[in-house]
């Protein structure tokens, strides 16, 4: 586990930049409202979503009803609801540490475990489990100084969660290597954009995404044939060729050096029967 | 005497105030914990107990990746008005540049710090 730290650091030190000042942010706005470290530790573990804790320190403040928190907090994270399935498979093999990996999937560690390949010295399960839990860490440390000296910071600061734009964008590029068809992505920008013209900016996200999943729907077929293609595979093997286009680019370091990934490939084969039955 | 009664009922009613807020606190929490939790587990609720998940699912799950992506980087601009002074250029021209450098020096590190550094300049000399 050592070791599965020591790998997955260099890749969350820019979590690391973003977490630490959004985390002050968080508690200088908790303190502001006049709740006191202990509540910014426990909302950080148990919690730990960003927009999520910042309207937490509203609701806090206006006492605001359960059943409208409930119905914000739905609707606030309904887009963690689609990161799951990139991870169905892959948290399959993991064991109950599983529970733990789910729960710290926000947008910064989806992101980063679905666009980094896991080193060939560790295993899967530690190498995601040390991405969460550091990134868990920063984000209960940058609120616990937001609370207790976030008054002391007089720099400003503004601007400095860029980084978390910038780390998309880096994302991104290394993801888009992974892939030899560029389609998902030009339906992410179009659905994204167009929902964000139509609906406004504070609730564009759920369009988007359901635009996204529709049009991928929608597409199947030829994005299956381009990723297929791409591995030399017939029609017959469609699904397999997808489902590997997303295993492969992250784990192309890893072939062959885990039992694990064999027994995702049993899985994945699995599906070229299952897939000629859907058509 | 009144004036005892009048401030033990003072210190009652703070007293009270202390613990709803404490008991509305810990409610809210719980309640937000729980909802983003499930939130986030909602796929499993779904297809988790199942053998493997249908075909249309694992689909799915590996062409999302890079259309959420691209949403992100949207969603992180989402707020930036175009039609008007300084029109995003901060935000696009880092962006840019994070682009280029990412691409000439294949470091992510020095690519996402210039480019924030870069946007940090840009935001207050526009």
């Amino acid at each position: 586990m050592r070791m599965a730290i020591r790998r997955a650091f260099p890749f969350t030190i820019p979590i690391l930049l973003g977490y630490i000042p959004l985390g002050i942010a968080f508690g200088l706005m908790l303190e502001n409202v006049g709740y006191n470290v202990i509540w910014g530790i426990v909302s950080s573990i148990f919690i730990f979503s960003g927009t999520g804790q910042f309207i937490e320190t509203g609701f806090l403040n206006w006492h605001t009803a359960l059943y409208e928190v409930a119905l914000i907090t739905v609707i606030l994270n309904s887009r963690m609801m689609f990161y799951g399935f990139s991870f169905l498979e892959r948290h399959r093999l993991v064991g109950a540490c599983r529970y733990y990996l789910i729960f710290a999937l926000t947008d910064e560690t989806y992101a980063l475990l679905c666009a980094t390949p896991t080193p060939t010295d560790v295993t899967d399960r530690d190498f995601m489990l040390a991405i969460s839990a550091l990134n868990h860490c920063y984000w209960i440390i940058g609120g616990v100084i937001g609370v207790t000296c976030g008054a002391l910071i007089n720099v400003d600061s503004t601007g400095v969660d860029f980084i978390m734009t910038a780390l998309f964008v880096v994302l991104a590029m290394d993801q888009q290597k992974a892939y030899s068809t560029n389609e998902p992505a030009i339906i992410g920008l179009f659905s994204s954009v167009s929902a964000l013209l139509i609906f406004g900016s504070d609730k564009f996200m759920i369009p988007a995404l359901s635009l996204i999943v529709l049009l991928l729907v929608l597409r199947r077929k030829s994005i299956e044939a381009k990723l297929g293609n791409e591995g030399g595979r017939g029609r017959e093997s469609e699904p397999t060729a997808a489902a590997d286009a997303g295993n492969d680019g992250r784990r192309e370091s890893a072939d062959g050096r885990n039992s694990d990934h064999g027994h995702e490939c049993g899985r994945v084969h699995e599906s070229e029967s299952e897939g000629g039955r859907d058509e | 005497m009144g004036t005892n009664a009048d401030a033990f009922m003072k210190a009652k009613v703070r007293a009270d105030a202390m613990n709803d807020r404490l008991i509305y606190g810990i409610m809210l929490i719980l309640l937000m914990a729980v909802l983003t939790y499930g939130a986030r587990l909602f796929p499993y609720l779904l297809f988790g107990r199942r053998d493997r998940a249908p075909s249309i699912i694992v689909y799915l799950g590996a062409v999302l990746p890079p259309a959420v992506m691209i949403l992100l980087i949207v969603y992180c601009l989402r707020d930036i008005d175009i039609l008007h002074y300084p029109w995003g250029i901060p935000s696009f021209a880092s962006i840019a540049s994070v682009f280029i450098l990412y691409r000439l020096t294949k470091n992510n590190l020095i690519a996402m710090i210039f480019g924030t550094l870069a946007f940090m300049v840009l935001l207050r000399v526009m």
